[in-house]
């Protein structure tokens, strides 16, 4: 990471509105001119527990959280339990500042609310400040807050603070706050923002420390937007306007702003009873005629397991997320893991036919929704959207230019009354939906209501009309006609690379991920290529059917690959092996699965150590696996 | 002009109209009282002039899930315990299609029983045909979810411990609003009554007892029956809820002493069905979403042009 940037954290309990501030933060900061990124951290609570949200802001293109951070605005947990010492928990209301110190690079910068901190109950708090040449500012903005009205205002207060110290113009912030403020709160807020501002400039030697935000501008119009936003605006550009969901972090954003969007474009969202119901009804609305989707996270994506079978062999087309957390079981709810990608690919019996796309950033997300959705309906097949609670959560400014994109409604193969009269039928008159010889092996459907169309679905094998049958002529047919499909995807998928190619075309070594990791991979190879190694990266999105070819070509490249991914048993490496029948003694695995996502410098500390000089990894997060016969 | 011609059409039907060319004889074993329930559904869908296009048949798995095949509509055999959710949502995409579900015992009030309680609460106007013959008969006689107390299976073999579930009150409690039974021995009830069930704008749920003679034997054949409707011997108002629950439960406890109680039990006319409440609160389109894909004139909506400005 350069100098050339603020990394801004701040820090309070679940409850505290640290959310809300954060986004105007960060929003005014991209107006300002800025890239952003954010970064949440949050615990399974509604109230009390730490949480922070990171906001990196730099003149260029930033594309992860980055390594560490340089300013502290810690608030205090105001909903903590159990303030005493020798609880597990330790004494939560203090977390926001103790539990962040670690991270605070040397000659950063800490605001905290001596309203509720008391500092000197962190061992060697003095010390460490001293050691690290740290800047502290001890205000009390709860204070402050309840002269001005309301104590919940020091959240704004330690804004004003922030802008003071880190020569933010206040306009920014100011605007965002009257179009996001209902008035009564908003004059109490301008001026507890003002007063907190004002009082900092005067009191302290503001240019003490080198913390200062950078100066930047765009080309284009900004839009600060999250992988949940992407992945909902996708859907609702591709025509969607049926949601059928049961709420499940992280999945419940994109279900949230769904249910908000689709009743003001004429669509449905149905909240169910549990995630088979909703997934059987994403299938029954897409039977009957709409674009549909459903999601869920880990444990309910497992209840959607017998629902989406169905739609593979009913050839019923749906879009369905999965937005994987910690797991097995319940694991941790709030935090992001890639441990999902076995089971969203084979779950269910029978052989799986189905697409899955692992979308890499903000974007990928949006354009890999809408594609899973054209290749639902075209080719009649579940086409399943992998993402995780990083991706789902965090926030970047981007190009308006590149979400501006005209709607695609379309059935796909679906057949209106006037072409079914020319399409096959039984001498019964029904309609033949299965057709055994068909070009890509896409037959094209009816939807009921339509005259001429009638048919049986079902998840029994069955013949063209639709009737259950057990003959291993058609059984034959029938299955080498459904993945007739996948291969006409895959080479359709190859005109358009869902993958995302980083770093010097030539080069000695290589880096591989997927999904939500690409960018951090991205900023490591940066890094690296800066410190005169030979690097390039590959951000696979394709998971199913899988891009052998790309893979098999940039694996032939470079000496030695190293796979970067955020779960425990190398799923993606796993996958890889399994795909291309090769390669296991060019392949090693950097594992993090901790609950947090890599940084940037886990992965030039696992490339240096492991892959050039060998050694012990210097952090303990993560874990190495070598190549066979390594 | 609809894109779904087959809907209200209004062409006189006959029964034959709803018997596949392909698959004319059912495989039920001799006797059954699936059969019964077939009969019914052709009779009741001829009466009403319904078009075997603008019908969804989508059924669970088990012998009852059989119907799908001997029955000419468009079709939609689902798996073990989830005809509801696919059906309902099928209604709500597309609301002019005539939409029955119909499963077992097993299906419906065991596995499915999670979606059968919140399909009845949100009162979708369609209907429910529950073939419920005490067993589950496709995997060869197990003790099912309204086997009586005592009743002894290969997976029960002292006897099930377990009180029978009460079809008839769950399907009240959760918020039907039409509520019968009938048996395949009565086959003129059985149409009357799937006519009502078709014709009644909500979740009409019919619990139809199908005799099977195969895994059942020690069943009740279902005869002789009584209407309660029409008997001198019962007294109750089918649209107070209160004097339902009564005679349901009454209807419940009697089938297992070998008195078999039929007919309306719960008829709640006034309630409106669930398409009727998402559209009044805005939340479901007046035309049939359905329609909206078929029409070149409509102008779809741009994510762009709506929500983007709030992430400027
Ligand atoms: C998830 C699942 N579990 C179990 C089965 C096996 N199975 C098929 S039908 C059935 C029960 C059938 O009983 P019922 O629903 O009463 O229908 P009937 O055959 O009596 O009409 C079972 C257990 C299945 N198909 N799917
Ligand atoms: S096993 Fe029973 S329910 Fe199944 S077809 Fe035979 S008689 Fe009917
Ligand atoms: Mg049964």
């Amino acid at each position: 990471m350069t100098n050339n940037e603020l990394i801004w954290r701040i820090a309070g309990g679940s409850g505290d509105g640290i959310a809300s501030t954060s986004q105007n933060f960060a929003k005014a900061l991209m107006r300002s001119g800025l890239d952003v990124f954010t970064h949440r951290h949050y615990p399974s609570r509604i109230r009390g527990g730490h949480t922070y949200t990171e906001i990196r802001a730099g003149p260029d293109a930033v594309k992860s959280r980055g390594d560490g951070y340089n300013f502290l605005l810690a608030l205090g947990d105001s909903f903590a339990r159990n303030p005493q010492e020798d609880s597990i928990y330790g004494n939560e209301e203090i977390k926001p500042l103790s539990e962040n110190l670690d991270d605070l690079h040397e000659g950063g910068v800490i605001i905290y609310d001596s309203g509720l901190l008391d500092a000197s109950e962190i061992d060697d708090f003095d010390a460490r400040v001293e050691e690290n040449n740290w800047y502290v500012y001890d205000i009390d903005l709860r204070n402050m807050a309840r002269d001005v009205g309301r104590e919940v205002m020091r959240n704004t207060a330690g804004v004003g603070a922030t802008c003071a110290l880190a020569g933010i113009d206040l306009d920014w912030i100011e605007e965002l706050m009257t179009e996001a403020m209902p008035d009564k709160i908003l004059d109490p807020n301008i001026e507890i923002l003002h007063k907190a501002h004002d009082m900092v400039e005067e009191e302290y030697d503001v240019d003490a420390h080198d913390v200062k935000i950078p100066e930047g501008s765009h080309d284009e119009e900004q839009v600060l937007m999250s992988g949940s936003d992407a992945i909902a605006y996708g859907s609702i550009d591709e025509g969607c306007r049926f949601i059928s969901g049961y709420p499940m972090t992280p999945w419940t954003e994109v279900f949230t702003i769904m249910s908000k969007n689709l009743p003001k474009i004429g669509g449905v969202s149905e909240q169910v009873e549990d995630e088979i119901a909703a997934a059987a009804l994403a299938v029954g609305a897409s039977h009957a005629g709409a674009k549909a989707m459903s999601g869920s996270s880990g444990g309910g994506f497992a209840l959607m397991s017998e629902p989406l079978g169905l739609a593979e062999m009913t050839e019923t087309p749906v879009v369905l997320i999965e937005a994987m957390r910690a797991g097995p079981s319940t694991g941790m709810p709030t935090k992001p893991e890639q441990a999902d990608l076995e089971h969203v690919l084979y779950t269910s019996q029978g052989d799986s036919h189905r697409i899955v796309f692992a979308p890499g950033t903000v974007e990928e997300a949006y354009t890999q929704t809408r594609k899973a959705f054209q290749i639902a309906y075209e080719y009649q097949i579940p086409s399943i959207v992998l993402y995780d609670q990083k991706l789902g959560g965090e926030m970047v400014s981007l190009p308006a230019s590149h979400f501006e994109e005209a709607p695609n409604p379309s059935l796909g193969s679906t057949l209106t009354e006037a072409e079914l009269e020319d399409a096959p039928h039984d001498e019964s008159g029904k309609f033949s939906r299965f057709q055994h010889d068909v070009e890509d092996g896409v037959s094209p459907r009816s939807i009921p209501g339509q005259k001429g169309g009638r048919y049986l679905a079902t998840g029994n094998e069955h013949q063209p009309e639709g009737h259950i049958s057990e003959s291993p002529e058609n059984r034959v047919n029938q299955v080498n006609r459904r993945l007739d499909k996948i291969d006409a995807i895959h080479e359709e998928l190859q005109g358009e690379s869902h993958q995302t190619y980083y770093g010097p075309e030539e080069a000695t070594y290589g880096l591989m991920t997927f999904g939500s990791q690409q960018g951090t991979v991205e900023e490591a190879v940066d890094m690296l290529n800066e410190q005169g190694h030979s690097v390039k990266a590959i951000g696979v999105s394709d998971m199913a059917p899988y891009p052998v070819e790309e893979v098999t070509e940039f694996i032939e490249s470079v000496d030695e690959v190293l796979v970067v991914e955020m779960n425990s048993t190398a799923q993606f490496r796993g996958l890889t092996q399994k795909e291309l029948g090769q390669y296991g003694e060019k392949l090693s695995s950097l594992l993090k699965y901790n609950g947090n996502p890599f940084e940037p410098l886990d992965i030039v500390d696992g490339f240096e150590t492991k892959i050039i000089e060998g050694g012990e990894l210097s952090s303990t997060e993560t874990k190495f696996v070598p190549a066979a016969g390594d | 002009m609809s894109a779904f011609s087959a809907i209200g059409d209004g062409q006189p039907t006959e029964q034959d109209d709803y018997t596949p060319e392909l698959e004319p004889q059912a495989t039920w074993c001799p006797g059954c009282g699936d059969f019964g329930v077939l009969k019914a559904l052709k009779g009741a869908s001829e009466e009403l002039g319904k078009s075997p296009e603008e019908m969804l048949l989508c059924t669970g798995i088990g012998c009852s899930g059989k119907l799908n095949s001997y029955f000419d509509s468009y079709g939609f055999h689902t798996i073990h315990g989830r005809s509801l959710p696919v059906a309902r949502a099928a209604k709500v995409a597309n609301p002019g299609v005539e939409v029955i579900a119909a499963g077992g015992d097993g299906d419906g009030y065991g596995i499915g029983g999670n979606h059968f309680m919140h399909t009845a609460r949100e009162n979708h106007d369609m209907t429910y045909i529950v073939f419920n013959n005490e067993i589950f008969g496709l995997t060869k006689g197990q003790t099912s979810p309204t086997s009586p107390k005592g009743h002894k299976s290969k997976t029960q073999p002292s006897g099930s411990a377990k009180e029978p579930l009460r079809p008839l009150s769950l399907a009240l409690n959760a918020g039907a609003s039409y509520v019968a039974r009938t048996a395949a021995v009565n086959p003129n009830q059985a149409k009357e009554i799937i006519v009502e069930a078709m014709e009644h704008d909500g979740f009409a749920h019919i619990d139809f007892l199908t005799q099977c003679p195969t895994w059942n034997k020690d069943a009740k054949q279902y005869v002789p029956y009584i209407d309660v409707n029409d008997s001198d011997d019962y007294e109750f108002d089918k649209t107070d809820r209160r004097e339902a629950a009564d005679m349901m439960a009454e209807t419940e406890q009697s089938l297992h002493e070998g008195k078999v109680l039929t007919g309306r039990y719960y008829v709640e006319e006034d309630r409106p069905s669930y398409g009727q409440e998402k559209r009044a609160i805005g939340e479901m389109p007046e035309e049939p979403l359905a329609e909206r894909y078929f029409d070149d004139d409509y102008e779809w909506e741009q994510s762009s042009e709506l929500f983007l400005d709030q992430h400027k």
